[in-house]
């Protein structure tokens, strides 16, 4: 080996470009067009303001005259409204943007809550082990065994219970954070106790011991970037279904209020004039969110055989 | 016509970095009743020729060019199919590791039979009987009792003669069998090697063994390949090879193979291995390495362990009466003084690992006292009074691969613990440091930008120790430091502890399975069986006198290798 000797240091910019994850990406034209399609959606939602035609949040620009017009290309179709409007006289495209935009919010932001408190407890069970690890994987089980839909409903009634609808919808994003990312973390916590399980045999955790370093470095330094793949995976599936669950809670009408529609409270609405032959008002935002979960968990899943050596990759 | 023949065999794995052949043209042949071992070091391409040979290469490599022919008959290039037939019926293939090559799940009746009726037309009572035959012809005793159970239920040695019963089980022409006793100890391996040894004699088969252990090779095999980075440098019968190589790198080989019979001062330098940067020399005197600011004075030796006892818990209850307990240390004593080098040495399972790690602090003793510099350790009961301790003594691991974090540089691995324990005033001081030690060492500053898995294992054992170093430790555990290394690097690496022992006046406890390396490196060798401490004693006194039954039978086990060793002398 006469690497001992070169004088080269690549920076982190060169090492990422000469990564095999690059390498692998730009040979996969599955990921690419996942990562394309993401992209433009991530673009489209948080520039809604400057792209959008009109702002669906602004009520006076809003006309009711306008309501359940169909897409510009159909008869009595609207060129204002490209997409057609839903039942206020909202144009669809608009709200969708503006939709997405709540929608990739609260996903990010709930996998955020969750992937803090996974980490927490994940780390601390396998590491410590014994009675720790016992309790809180047990809590973590409790936690499971109520579906994520439930806790949410239950969590939610009771807020706009207590203190009405008026405050509800007024912290609806926050409430639809800190309740997906609680329903869910167990996920992140068992991911990450399984690989710190698996790191903590490893010699170098001994090394660290034996130097005395204290337990929350050698946790937080030492084992927990090596846990980071499965992370980073497990994240992207976790975001898929954070905006799933704030759909079905918007269809549930336990979401976003109605004047601040995401994409599930659009689909929900038009699902009450899917028969009155306005299809649209359902159909765009419902096809936006299959393909939105789907290029997700598409790229988790390069993601998984990317991080995985044992998997031939030619 | 012979049994197997290899000519001009090419073996490419293309990969993103350019096409990288792990053997190139590579000619051999085996005869019938003879046994060829293939040697080499780690990454020589020794085990892909036997994969080769039976079309199991691991994707992405492929047969770039060459033939291989059984019995004149080509077998590269073959159908799946059609090479299925050959595998099953013709060659049997022996695995490195019994504990992962037998299925869990099925009993051994299941897996013979299910080999014996796939490749041979007989009745499935006709493969029950073959099958009990075939566990006698291997050795294991009560083959109608033991036919009936799992492999869990047998041990590792056991597992192995199954293994060679499944391998002979279609009478093959060829048996390959790949680093076949690697995974066992030293009494088992004798076994199993006469086991293949006599089989194939008996049965008239060709054995290819390919092996990185010189002494197996010198014991057993008729001819001898010895491969370089995927070329063949040396083919010859085994006498001729060993007493009058051809080849330098066959030479070094030879000479780096730790002397079972006399204690060298150092092991001799051998040429073709990796490079290493020159040794700097520091002066110790005035160099912070040589500092220490807390030397505590005390009187006896440096480290005492009482009647050390400490049991794992294999099967937990409720009730304290049902739980059950394997003893990995059973009243252990002995004692080492400043400046020597204590060997431990047994066999896997003797526990010489747990006593390692209840010095160092990862294991807890349930009974009995450690005493480090006057102190007992035993008594302390935080972490803050101990860390103190801590510093005084430093580990290097069995695995090179997984005793660094992979995610931090070089720099930072041997830096840690100097700025975890304040040992230095500045960070110039620090860097200053980190560049001496690296040095020192033997890899050069240079590698402190780089991550670990850039380094093999030889160098990454030179960065453990450096790390090691860097608390300046009075006492050094090195637990099987050298037992994942080749053997030529396995001489730079032990050269390098005694440089260091020397320098620093380091006291060491070394702990290996591999009664000639104890023997090069101690000065006072204890042995270990199932939890106990046998027997201590000097080592030249260990090895030309040995009291305890035990330790006589382990030394009588010792391979032989002479080789050419005489001949080089004179």
């Amino acid at each position: 080996m006469n690497t001992v000797t070169s004088s080269h240091v690549p920076t982190r910019w060169e090492r990422f470009k000469n990564s095999d994850l690059i390498y692998y990406f730009l040979r996969d034209k599955v990921a690419m067009f996942s990562f394309a399609i993401f992209l433009t959606f991530l673009i489209g939602a948080f520039a809604a303001p400057l792209i959008a035609p009109t702002d669906p949040y602004d009520i006076t620009s809003i006309d009711i005259m306008d309501s359940e017009l169909p897409p510009s290309w159909l008869e009595d179709g609207d060129e204002r409204f490209l997409l057609g409007t839903d039942d206020q006289g909202r144009d669809i495209l608009s709200t969708m943007l503006y939709g997405s935009r709540l929608s990739l919010t609260i996903g990010f932001l709930a996998v955020g809550v969750q992937l803090i408190l996974g980490i927490v407890i994940g780390l601390s069970a396998g590491y410590f082990g014994g009675r720790i690890d016992s309790f809180l994987m047990r809590f973590a089980d409790v936690q499971l065994s109520f579906s994520t839909m439930m806790v949410a409903i239950i969590v939610s009634a009771i807020f706009k219970a207590s203190f009405g609808s008026e405050f509800f919808s007024q912290y609806a994003v926050v409430m639809l954070v800190v309740i997906i990312g609680v329903a869910e973390w167990p996920q992140y916590a068992r991911t990450i106790r399984a690989s710190v399980l698996a790191e903590k045999q490893k010699e170098y955790v001994e090394a660290a011991q034996v130097m005395g370093l204290k337990s929350m470095r050698i946790m937080f330094r030492h084992i927990l970037p090596n846990c980071l793949s499965p992370i980073l995976v497990i994240s992207t599936v976790q975001i898929a279904n954070a905006i799933m669950s704030e759909a079905a809670l918007s269809f549930l009408g336990l979401g976003l209020p109605v004047d601040q529609p995401s994409l599930g409270a659009l689909i929900s609405t038009g699902f009450k004039y899917i028969f009155s032959g306005a299809w649209w008002i359902t159909a765009f935002p419902g096809v936006l969110l299959v393909t939105l979960v789907l290029v997700i968990n598409l790229l988790g899943d390069w993601l998984r055989d990317a991080f995985n050596p044992k998997i031939y990759k030619g | 016509m012979s049994l197997l023949e290899v000519k001009n065999l090419r073996i490419e794995y293309p990969s993103r970095h350019g096409v990288h052949a792990a053997v190139k043209s590579l000619s051999f042949s085996i005869e019938r009743g003879e046994i060829v071992g293939v040697v080499g070091e780690s990454g020589a391409g020794k085990s892909t020729v036997g994969n080769a040979i039976i079309d199991l290469l691991s994707p992405p490599g492929v047969i770039a060019s060459g033939e291989v022919f059984l019995e004149g008959q080509k077998i590269s290039g073959l159908t799946p199919q059609e090479m299925r037939s050959v595998r099953g019926s013709k060659i049997g293939f022996i695995f490195q590791d019994p504990m992962t090559s037998l299925n869990p799940l099925f009993t051994i009746e299941q897996q013979m039979t299910e080999t014996i009726l796939a490749n041979l037309n007989v009745s499935k009572k006709e493969a029950v009987s073959r099958s009990l035959s075939l566990m006698e012809q291997v050795g294991i005793p009560e083959p109608e009792l033991r036919i009936k159970q799992y492999p869990h239920q047998f041990s590792g040695g056991m597992r192995q003669r199954v293994v060679i019963a499944i391998a002979l089980s279609c009478e093959p022409d060829l048996i390959i069998a790949d680093e076949p006793t690697t995974a066992l100890d030293v009494s088992i391996q004798d076994q199993i090697l006469t086991l293949i040894r006599d089989l194939c004699i008996k049965k008239n088969v060709g054995c290819m063994l390919v092996t990185h252990d010189m002494g197996v090779v010198s014991n057993v095999t008729d001819k001898i390949a010895v491969m370089y980075r995927g070329d063949l440098v040396e083919f010859g019968p085994t006498k001729q090879v060993l007493s009058d190589p051809d080849h330098d790198y066959t030479r070094s080989l030879i000479s780096a193979v730790p002397r079972s019979d006399i204690k060298l001062d150092r092991f001799p330098l051998v040429s073709y291995i990796e490079e290493a940067v020159e040794m700097k020399q520091i002066d110790i005197k005035n160099h912070w390495l040589g500092q220490s600011e807390d030397q505590r004075e005390f009187t006896g030796p440096l480290l005492s362990v009482d009647d050390v006892s400490l049991r794992f818990v294999t099967k937990d209850s409720f009730f304290e009466s049902k739980r059950e307990y394997v003893q990995a240390s059973n009243k252990v004593s002995f004692e080492i003084n400043e400046g020597e080098t204590f060997g431990l040495v047994g066999e896997s399972g003797s526990g010489k690992s747990t006593i390692a790690r209840i010095i160092a602090g990862l294991y807890a003793p349930n009974e009995g006292k450690i005493t480090f510099e006057g102190i007992d350790l035993t008594a302390l009961k935080s972490e803050k009074e101990r860390r103190p301790i801590r510093r005084q003594m430093q580990m290097v691991f069995q695995n090179p691969y997984t005793s660094m974090n992979p995610r931090m540089k070089v720099y930072d691995i041997i830096s840690e613990p100097i700025r975890f324990h304040k040992l230095a005033s500045s960070e110039t001081e620090i860097r200053q440091i980190v560049h001496d030690l690296l040095d020192h060492v033997g890899l050069g500053r240079m590698a402190g930008v780089k991550y670990p898995h850039e380094f093999s294992g030889g160098q990454r054992q030179r960065i453990s120790i450096a790390r090691a170093l860097a608390t300046r430790p009075r006492l050094l555990i090195c637990d099987e430091p050298t037992s994942a290394l080749d053997v030529s690097v396995q001489a730079q690496i032990l050269n390098l502890l005694k440089d260091l022992q020397d320098e620093l006046n380091l006291t060491m406890l070394f702990i290996s399975h591999d009664l000639p390396v104890i023997r090069q490196i101690s000065d006072r060798v204890g042995v270990m069986q199932k939890g106990k401490l046998l027997e201590v004693a000097p080592t030249e006194e260990l090895f030309t006198n040995p009291q305890h039954e035990y330790s006589k039978h382990l030394v009588s086990l010792m391979p032989e290798f002479k080789g050419l060793r005489d001949k080089l002398a004179s």
